[in-house]
Protein backbone atom coordinates (compact mmCIF):
# COMPACT_ATOMS: atom_id res chain seq x y z
CA UNK A 1 0.00 0.00 0.00
CA UNK A 2 0.99 3.41 -0.84
CA UNK A 3 1.30 5.46 2.29
CA UNK A 4 -0.99 8.50 2.56
CA UNK A 5 2.09 10.64 3.54
CA UNK A 6 3.09 10.38 -0.24
CA UNK A 7 -0.55 11.87 -1.44
CA UNK A 8 -0.60 14.45 1.08
CA UNK A 9 3.14 15.86 -0.26
CA UNK A 10 1.71 15.31 -3.53
CA UNK A 11 -0.78 17.07 -3.06
CA UNK A 12 1.23 20.32 -1.46
CA UNK A 13 3.24 20.35 -4.70
CA UNK A 14 0.78 20.25 -6.65
CA UNK A 15 -0.72 23.53 -4.28
CA UNK A 16 2.62 25.05 -4.75
CA UNK A 17 2.69 24.63 -8.69
CA UNK A 18 -0.87 25.84 -8.74
CA UNK A 19 0.18 29.04 -6.79
CA UNK A 20 3.52 29.55 -8.62
CA UNK A 21 0.72 29.30 -12.18
CA UNK A 22 -1.17 31.94 -10.48
CA UNK A 23 1.50 34.60 -9.95
CA UNK A 24 3.19 34.11 -12.89
CA UNK A 25 0.92 33.86 -15.78
CA UNK A 26 -0.53 36.76 -17.29
CA UNK A 27 -3.20 35.23 -19.48
CA UNK A 28 -6.57 35.60 -17.13
CA UNK A 29 -7.56 32.31 -19.10
CA UNK A 30 -4.16 30.12 -17.64
CA UNK A 31 -4.74 32.05 -14.49
CA UNK A 32 -8.15 30.75 -14.02
CA UNK A 33 -6.58 27.58 -14.95
CA UNK A 34 -3.98 27.49 -12.14
CA UNK A 35 -6.96 27.91 -9.76
CA UNK A 36 -8.86 25.35 -10.67
CA UNK A 37 -5.28 23.17 -10.60
CA UNK A 38 -5.11 24.04 -6.63
CA UNK A 39 -8.78 23.38 -6.13
CA UNK A 40 -7.86 19.75 -7.63
CA UNK A 41 -4.71 19.60 -5.16
CA UNK A 42 -7.06 20.23 -2.68
CA UNK A 43 -9.31 17.25 -3.61
CA UNK A 44 -6.31 14.61 -3.48
CA UNK A 45 -5.97 15.95 0.16
CA UNK A 46 -9.57 15.34 0.97
CA UNK A 47 -9.38 11.62 -0.52
CA UNK A 48 -6.76 10.45 1.27
CA UNK A 49 -7.75 11.78 4.10
CA UNK A 50 -10.57 10.00 3.41
CA UNK A 51 -8.84 6.83 2.90
CA UNK A 52 -6.59 7.28 5.50
CA UNK A 53 -9.20 7.72 8.57
CA UNK A 54 -11.60 5.50 6.94
CA UNK A 55 -14.47 8.06 6.62
CA UNK A 56 -16.53 9.16 3.82
CA UNK A 57 -16.82 12.71 4.46
CA UNK A 58 -14.28 13.37 2.58
CA UNK A 59 -15.70 12.26 -0.62
CA UNK A 60 -18.84 14.07 0.10
CA UNK A 61 -17.16 16.95 0.19
CA UNK A 62 -14.94 16.64 -2.82
CA UNK A 63 -18.23 15.59 -4.72
CA UNK A 64 -19.36 19.47 -3.32
CA UNK A 65 -15.71 21.03 -4.18
CA UNK A 66 -16.42 19.59 -8.00
CA UNK A 67 -19.89 20.84 -8.10
CA UNK A 68 -18.77 24.58 -6.78
CA UNK A 69 -15.86 24.21 -9.02
CA UNK A 70 -18.13 23.49 -12.35
CA UNK A 71 -20.53 26.55 -11.43
CA UNK A 72 -17.20 28.91 -10.62
CA UNK A 73 -16.33 27.91 -14.22
CA UNK A 74 -19.23 28.50 -15.75
CA UNK A 75 -19.37 31.87 -13.79
CA UNK A 76 -15.72 33.07 -14.13
CA UNK A 77 -15.36 32.16 -17.91
CA UNK A 78 -17.88 34.89 -18.60
CA UNK A 79 -16.52 37.19 -16.92
CA UNK A 80 -13.53 36.29 -19.02
CA UNK A 81 -15.80 37.01 -21.75
CA UNK A 82 -16.95 40.06 -20.99
CA UNK A 83 -13.55 41.61 -20.00
CA UNK A 84 -12.10 40.43 -23.65
CA UNK A 85 -15.63 42.20 -24.85
CA UNK A 86 -15.10 45.57 -23.19
CA UNK A 87 -10.99 45.69 -23.07
CA UNK A 88 -9.93 43.66 -25.92
CA UNK A 89 -7.11 42.07 -24.10
CA UNK A 90 -6.69 38.99 -21.84
CA UNK A 91 -3.34 40.10 -20.51
CA UNK A 92 -4.43 40.83 -17.00
CA UNK A 93 -1.47 43.79 -16.69
CA UNK A 94 -3.63 45.59 -19.26
CA UNK A 95 -6.64 45.36 -16.97
CA UNK A 96 -5.50 48.51 -14.37
CA UNK A 97 -8.39 50.93 -14.67
CA UNK A 98 -8.19 51.28 -11.18
CA UNK A 99 -5.04 52.33 -11.39
CA UNK A 100 -5.21 55.33 -13.14
CA UNK B 1 8.80 -1.59 -4.01
CA UNK B 2 5.28 -2.81 -4.53
CA UNK B 3 3.08 -2.21 -8.10
CA UNK B 4 0.95 0.33 -6.29
CA UNK B 5 4.14 2.18 -5.42
CA UNK B 6 5.38 2.07 -8.96
CA UNK B 7 2.01 3.24 -9.78
CA UNK B 8 1.75 6.35 -7.62
CA UNK B 9 5.12 7.03 -8.96
CA UNK B 10 3.68 7.12 -12.39
CA UNK B 11 0.78 9.12 -11.82
CA UNK B 12 2.29 11.47 -9.59
CA UNK B 13 5.46 12.62 -12.04
CA UNK B 14 2.62 12.92 -14.83
CA UNK B 15 0.97 14.99 -12.40
CA UNK B 16 3.61 17.22 -11.41
CA UNK B 17 4.82 17.17 -15.05
CA UNK B 18 1.56 18.31 -16.29
CA UNK B 19 1.50 21.13 -14.05
CA UNK B 20 5.02 22.07 -15.17
CA UNK B 21 4.14 22.56 -18.31
CA UNK B 22 0.76 24.47 -17.12
CA UNK B 23 3.37 26.69 -16.44
CA UNK B 24 5.85 27.06 -18.62
CA UNK B 25 3.57 26.56 -21.72
CA UNK B 26 2.65 29.95 -23.66
CA UNK B 27 -0.08 29.30 -25.66
CA UNK B 28 -3.18 28.85 -23.48
CA UNK B 29 -4.48 26.22 -25.41
CA UNK B 30 -1.03 24.24 -24.72
CA UNK B 31 -1.60 24.92 -21.09
CA UNK B 32 -5.09 23.58 -20.70
CA UNK B 33 -4.04 20.23 -22.40
CA UNK B 34 -1.25 20.16 -19.55
CA UNK B 35 -3.72 20.76 -17.17
CA UNK B 36 -6.14 17.49 -18.46
CA UNK B 37 -2.95 15.36 -18.52
CA UNK B 38 -3.00 16.63 -14.64
CA UNK B 39 -6.90 15.78 -13.92
CA UNK B 40 -6.65 12.53 -15.49
CA UNK B 41 -3.96 11.46 -13.52
CA UNK B 42 -5.16 12.57 -10.63
CA UNK B 43 -8.60 10.10 -11.30
CA UNK B 44 -6.02 7.76 -11.58
CA UNK B 45 -5.20 8.40 -8.06
CA UNK B 46 -8.37 8.41 -6.97
CA UNK B 47 -8.64 5.10 -8.57
CA UNK B 48 -5.55 3.79 -6.36
CA UNK B 49 -7.30 5.45 -3.27
CA UNK B 50 -10.37 3.43 -3.81
CA UNK B 51 -12.52 6.06 -4.44
CA UNK B 52 -13.94 5.05 -7.99
CA UNK B 53 -17.09 7.46 -7.84
CA UNK B 54 -14.76 10.42 -7.35
CA UNK B 55 -12.73 8.99 -9.80
CA UNK B 56 -15.11 9.07 -12.63
CA UNK B 57 -16.66 12.46 -11.49
CA UNK B 58 -13.11 13.94 -11.73
CA UNK B 59 -12.94 12.44 -15.18
CA UNK B 60 -16.46 13.46 -16.55
CA UNK B 61 -16.77 16.87 -14.81
CA UNK B 62 -13.13 17.95 -14.97
CA UNK B 63 -11.80 16.36 -17.49
CA UNK B 64 -15.01 16.54 -19.35
CA UNK B 65 -16.98 19.97 -19.01
CA UNK B 66 -15.12 22.22 -17.44
CA UNK B 67 -12.03 21.34 -19.84
CA UNK B 68 -14.34 21.76 -22.83
CA UNK B 69 -15.42 25.02 -21.36
CA UNK B 70 -12.17 26.12 -21.07
CA UNK B 71 -11.26 24.97 -24.68
CA UNK B 72 -13.90 26.46 -25.94
CA UNK B 73 -13.45 30.21 -24.42
CA UNK B 74 -9.64 29.88 -25.60
CA UNK B 75 -11.02 29.19 -29.27
CA UNK B 76 -14.08 31.70 -28.98
CA UNK B 77 -12.00 34.72 -27.76
CA UNK B 78 -8.90 33.73 -30.20
CA UNK B 79 -6.22 33.88 -27.59
CA UNK B 80 -3.01 33.96 -28.70
CA UNK B 81 0.51 33.38 -27.24
CA UNK B 82 1.43 35.43 -24.09
CA UNK B 83 3.42 38.30 -24.26
CA UNK B 84 6.84 38.08 -22.36
CA UNK B 85 7.19 40.73 -19.68
CA UNK B 86 10.64 41.56 -18.95
CA UNK B 87 11.46 39.25 -16.01
CA UNK B 88 13.85 40.57 -13.62
CA UNK B 89 17.29 38.41 -14.02
CA UNK B 90 17.36 37.83 -10.20
CA UNK B 91 13.81 36.35 -10.52
CA UNK B 92 15.02 33.95 -12.94
CA UNK B 93 18.30 32.93 -11.48
CA UNK B 94 17.03 33.19 -7.31
CA UNK B 95 13.54 32.82 -7.75
CA UNK B 96 13.30 29.53 -9.49
CA UNK B 97 16.36 27.39 -7.21
CA UNK B 98 14.18 28.79 -3.69
CA UNK B 99 10.69 28.33 -4.84
CA UNK B 100 11.98 24.62 -6.10
CA UNK B 101 13.30 24.40 -2.23
CA UNK B 102 10.51 25.81 -0.94
CA UNK B 103 7.99 23.09 -2.63
CA UNK B 104 10.24 20.24 -1.79
CA UNK B 105 10.58 21.19 1.97
CA UNK B 106 7.06 22.20 2.30
CA UNK B 107 6.40 18.27 0.56
CA UNK B 108 9.10 16.92 2.92
CA UNK B 109 7.63 18.18 6.21
CA UNK B 110 4.11 17.15 5.23
CA UNK B 111 5.18 13.87 4.52
CA UNK B 112 6.80 13.31 7.88
CA UNK B 113 4.44 15.30 9.70
CA UNK B 114 1.63 12.57 8.35
CA UNK B 115 3.92 9.37 8.58
CA UNK B 116 2.17 8.05 11.30
CA UNK B 117 -1.23 8.00 9.29
CA UNK B 118 -0.58 4.50 8.56
CA UNK B 119 -3.17 3.27 5.40
CA UNK B 120 -5.55 1.16 6.83
CA UNK B 121 -5.15 -2.24 5.42
CA UNK B 122 -7.46 -3.15 2.03
CA UNK B 123 -10.89 -1.34 3.59
CA UNK B 124 -13.23 -0.52 0.48
CA UNK B 125 -15.54 1.86 0.25
CA UNK B 126 -18.11 1.10 -2.14
CA UNK B 127 -19.82 3.59 -4.04
CA UNK B 128 -23.06 2.42 -2.22
CA UNK B 129 -21.89 3.45 1.27
CA UNK B 130 -21.08 6.94 -0.29
CA UNK B 131 -24.12 7.90 -1.72
CA UNK B 132 -26.27 6.41 1.47
CA UNK B 133 -24.02 9.41 3.17
CA UNK B 134 -24.65 11.53 0.60
CA UNK B 135 -28.68 11.36 0.76
CA UNK B 136 -29.07 10.57 4.34
CA UNK B 137 -26.75 13.18 5.60
CA UNK B 138 -26.09 15.07 3.20
CA UNK B 139 -29.42 15.64 0.96
CA UNK B 140 -29.83 19.15 1.95
CA UNK B 141 -26.66 20.36 0.93
CA UNK B 142 -27.07 18.42 -1.90
CA UNK B 143 -30.42 19.93 -2.89
CA UNK B 144 -28.57 23.29 -2.39
CA UNK B 145 -25.97 22.54 -5.13
CA UNK B 146 -29.53 22.11 -7.79
CA UNK B 147 -29.89 26.10 -6.80
CA UNK B 148 -25.91 27.14 -7.09
CA UNK B 149 -26.01 25.68 -10.57
CA UNK B 150 -29.24 27.24 -11.55
CA UNK B 151 -28.16 30.67 -10.41
CA UNK B 152 -24.77 29.98 -12.08
CA UNK B 153 -26.21 28.81 -15.57
CA UNK B 154 -28.54 32.49 -15.26
CA UNK B 155 -25.38 34.19 -14.36
CA UNK B 156 -23.45 33.04 -16.70
CA UNK B 157 -26.02 33.99 -19.47
CA UNK B 158 -26.36 37.67 -18.33
CA UNK B 159 -22.83 38.03 -18.25
CA UNK B 160 -22.21 36.84 -21.63
CA UNK B 161 -25.58 37.80 -23.70
CA UNK B 162 -24.75 40.90 -25.84
CA UNK B 163 -26.26 44.06 -24.89
CA UNK B 164 -27.15 45.70 -28.89
CA UNK B 165 -30.79 44.72 -29.50
CA UNK B 166 -32.33 48.63 -27.30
Amino acid sequence: MVPISYYLALSAVLFGLGVVAFIFKRNIITIFMAIELMLNAVNLAFVAFSRALGQLQGQVFVFFVIVVAAAEAAVGLAIIIVIARNRGTLNVERVDSLKH
Amino acid sequence: MTPQIAVFLVLAAMAVAGAVSLILQRHPIHSALSLIVVMVSLAGLYLLLGAEFIAAVQIIVYGGAIMVLFVFVIMLLNAGEEERTNVSRMARFVGVPLGVMFLLEVAYWIARATSHLAPPAAQLVSTRDLSTLLFREYVFPFELTSFLILIALLGALVLARREDSD
